[in-house]
């Protein structure tokens, strides 16, 4: 025990103790304080082994199974200083980012497998040059709300162009305050939306402001071993280039129905009322960028043709309300000038895995190759 | 232990320092350490087992003791102890009754089936003490029953086979035993504690305890789970004389506590994530990524283990026991001597008394000596290979065994043989000093490479592993 006499080297005392108590209560109190008062969450994010002693990831941190190396969390500076969007842009780089859901970001697909890896492998060249250089910002969450968030954030990194693939199920207004992302960073949703004008009420009790003992360093211990985590399964992506856990199996996405028609508590087909559908956030989206070219893409679905396939395309969506969103969706286009791409049907029904919008290597390959066209043609006549 | 333990462990110390008058704390620290050991238990997948494992500890240690009695009959104290122990042991199970928030183990059997078992199991012991007449018989039997416990819990075919055995016994479905069934906690030290005691009555050694002493010292639970393996005599005169907490100690006994917490949990449960295991060894596309596994795994190993034994110390402390260290910095060692010297030293000092010695006496006291050589190579691998099969019957831990004994070994003839230049290199302090940090760097990794065996559970992934770190 003789080393260990260090820690007690000071006089006995009859209140010794009482004293070393007292002081660290008090250094544990202002350094809590301090802590949230400074709020230095964000700064802490910044500091990255990514891009330096581990390579950035392909994709944006999401998951909650440790055999993937990958987890939730809600510090944007943390999940973008982790990707490989924070590498410097190089000169002769034509950078593309792509906002979207978990088909974007690739369910059940390697790392390599992703549409824009697909992109990047064809080394696409513009006409002044440039190479065109896609990344992957797309979130396993559907909620055009946490599209914006990422949006914002990603303009950071200088693209040059912006993809935003979209389904219907992001666009439900009552939905945009549900994503944990959002919630937690009702600060920023907040000035975005005040911002760029989408109106929704802004007092919603979804979105969580945390009180001053929430922002110390115990209310904040969650976002601290988040952040601790992602370091540490950065060495792991390093090492192994997982970041993600594939099942041996899955269950297919389902082909046959009930003969359910419902959708969004409407059990008859009618118009979608208008302001149900968030397009007001693709118009906020679409102001933030300025003159950054924006490409608006309905992504692909699978259509079934098994049972009750002529009262709905799939599992997610009956025929009435898809067409209607469709329909919304170019009509919206049409009017604030977006450039839009609706490749709804763009992909065979084989190449989808286990939900109605997660690709398959072929289908992503096939996405890909047609959003490449697209892309050269816009960055080619931004240029 | 978890936290929510040590928290609990810590509260009780401040309460027992604060209230409990002095008489009673030797009392206190047994009736503390019994239930502690069925809180600690873990549930386990086959019915009342974590009932009947801390029982059976209890049931061994008391067997134990009384066959290291010298005495031909039990003290009033013995008989409370006794009592103690017993009434202890009904009051668990009767929390059968209660809420399952209010019991100390999952399900315990019914009082009255545990009542006759104990009357029956204490009082064929007893029988058997009083009617044998052969003392070095029963010490031997004893030790024997331990060592057929303890290789039926580390031997995978035979755990599943007496796990089937139990689950049967339960009306459970035999077909799903496993080895993991019989997660007996603290076995493995509570073993060689026992063996401690029971091998020292034989060759005289061991100072007369009480039953109260004996008991607490076998089960004392900050030591409960992960160690260190302190020796009964130095135990004793600690748990006799139970010193009133000072100012001083009290903060060596919370600072160790909380080093240990920032070891255990921050540190090493951070490493876990990236540490080598079969999953991660399979994963790993290249051999700078092996080799940053296996480091982690060696940091990850050392501050998990050392942080409990800070842990276990602090609340010893806390307790009026000074339990001995069982790390003094071992990967800062120059050869692989130091290393075993600092590396979980109440197991090597344990293996040191009741392997090595004995082992080397005994062969050189045959009237065919073998060649010296011949006795240190022996000794040095059946020293190793008995730490590694303590971990677990298995290729791995045997060959990680072979791997330190054949480095003792050879460090042996090659300290031998270079004394006289090594003893000249200290008059050239620069030299001596780079050559020190050769020693530290090349013993580091030979501890690091051992790893390896100790890390993964098939040799021929270990050895695959083994090539992939340097390329092949």
């Amino acid at each position: 025990m003789s080393d260990w006499r260090w820690l007690a080297q000071t006089p006995e005392h009859p209140h010794f103790i009482a004293r070393v108590l007292a002081k660290a209560a008090l250094l544990f109190v202002v350094v809590n304080l301090a802590f949230a008062l400074l709020n230095p969450l964000d700064v802490i994010g910044a500091v990255s082994l990514y891009n330096g002693p581990v390579p950035g990831r392909v994709r944006l941190p999401y998951g909650e199974d440790p055999r993937a190396y990958n987890l939730s969390l809600n510090n944007l500076t943390a999940m973008f200083a982790s990707h490989q969007i924070a590498r410097p842009k190089s000169a002769n780089e034509y950078r593309v980012v792509f906002i979207g859901d978990s088909s974007l970001w690739g369910i059940l697909l390697h790392p390599d497998e992703t549409v824009t890896e697909h992109i990047n492998r064809a080394d696409l060249t513009l006409t002044d040059g440039r190479q065109i250089t896609a990344y992957n910002l797309g979130h396993p969450i559907l909620a055009l709300s946490k599209d914006l968030l990422l949006l914002d954030h990603a303009l950071r990194y200088e693209p040059d162009m912006v993809v935003w693939l979209t389904t219907l199920r992001s666009f439900p207004r009552e939905r945009q305050f549900d994503a944990p992302l959002v919630r937690h960073n009702a600060g920023h949703i907040r000035r975005l939306f005040a911002a760029y004008g989408p109106a929704y009420n802004l007092s919603d009790d979804r979105l969580i402001e945390p009180t001053l003992l929430e922002r110390t360093i115990v209310g904040q211990r969650r976002a601290l071993a988040d952040w601790l985590r992602l370091q540490l399964f950065g060495i792991m992506w390093g090492i192994t280039g997982i970041d993600q856990y594939y099942p041996d199996s899955f269950d297919l996405r389902t082909s046959d129905f009930d003969d359910d028609i419902s959708w969004e508590g409407y059990t008859e087909p009618r118009p979608i009322p208008e302001n149900m559908l968030a397009f007001d956030i693709l118009d906020a989206g679409q102001q933030m960028l300025g003159s950054i070219p924006l490409l608006l893409v309905n992504e692909p679905i699978f259509i079934s043709d098994g049972q009750n396939s002529d009262l709905r395309y799939n599992l997610w969506y009956p025929r009435w309300a898809y067409d209607n969103y469709r329909e919304q969706y170019r009509a919206a286009a049409s009017t604030h000038n977006w450039r839009y791409l609706d490749l709804w049907n763009s992909i065979d029904s084989s190449e989808f895995t286990d939900s109605p919008v997660h690709l398959t290597p072929a289908g992503s390959r096939q996405l890909a190759e047609r959003l490449s066209t697209e892309i050269i043609m816009i960055a080619n006549e931004d240029t | 232990m978890s936290l929510a333990h040590i928290a609990v462990f810590v509260l009780a110390a401040l309460l027992y320092n604060w209230i409990a008058p002095a008489r009673w704390r030797g009392w206190l620290l047994m009736i503390a350490s019994v239930l502690a050991i069925y809180w600690l238990q873990p549930q386990t997948p086959t019915r009342q087992l974590d009932f009947f494992f801390p029982t059976a500890t209890l049931v061994i240690a008391f067997m134990s003791w009384l066959f290291t009695r010298q005495e031909r009959s039990l003290a009033r104290e013995d008989w409370a102890a006794l009592g103690v122990m017993c009434g202890l042991v009904l009051l668990i199970s009767s929390t059968r009754y209660l809420v399952p928030e209010l019991r100390l183990t999952s399900r315990p059997p019914d009082i009255l089936a545990v009542s006759i078992a104990l009357t029956l199991i204490i009082g064929l012991n007893l029988a058997l003490w009083r009617l044998l007449r052969s003392r070095p018989l029963l010490l031997s039997f004893s030790i024997l029953v331990i060592v057929a416990l303890f290789v039926i819990l580390k031997f995978e075919p035979l755990a599943v086979w007496f796990s089937g055995i139990l689950r049967a016994w339960q009306g459970q479905d035999v077909s799903l035993a496993t080895s993991a069934d019989l997660n007996w906690l603290g076995f493995s030290y509570i073993a060689f504690r026992l063996i401690h005691t029971l091998r020292d009555r034989q060759t005289g050694q061991l100072p007369d305890l009480t039953l109260r002493e004996y008991l607490t010292y076998i089960i004392f639970f900050p030591t409960y789970t992960a160690g260190p393996i302190d020796r009964a005599e130095r135990f004793a005169p600690d748990y006799r004389d139970l010193p009133v907490l000072t100012a001083s100690q009290a903060v060596v006994g919370l600072g160790r506590i909380l080093i240990g917490l920032l070891k255990k949990f921050v540190i090493a449960d951070s490493l876990a994530l990236i540490s080598l295991d079969a999953t991660s060894a399979a994963q790993a596309v290249s051999a700078g990524g092996l080799w940053v596994l296996l480091y982690a795994y060696t940091f990850r190993l050392f501050f998990d283990f050392s942080g409990y034994t800070d842990i276990a110390i602090g609340i010893g402390i806390l307790y009026g026991i000074t339990l001995p260290e069982n790390f003094n910095r071992p990967y800062l060692k120059s050869s692989i001597t130091a290393f075993w010297q600092s590396w979980h030293m109440t197991l090597s000092n344990w293996v040191r008394f009741y392997i090595f010695s004995p082992l080397s006496r005994w062969l050189l006291g045959q009237s065919k000596r073998p060649p010296l050589i011949l006795v240190l190579l022996i000794c040095h691998l059946a020293t190793m290979i008995v730490i590694g099969l303590w971990h677990g019957i298995t290729w791995t831990f045997l060959i990680w065994g072979l791997w330190h004994g054949l480095g003792l070994f050879i460090h042996k003839l090659w300290s031998d043989r270079t004394r006289r230049w090594y003893r000249g290199l200290q008059q050239r302090p620069k030299l001596w000093k780079g050559w020190t940090v050769a020693g530290v760097v090349l013993t580091f990794h030979f501890v690091v490479l051992g790893w390896v065996w100790f890390a993964l559970p098939d040799a021929g992934l270990a050895l695959a592993v083994l090539g992939g770190l340097f390329g092949l």
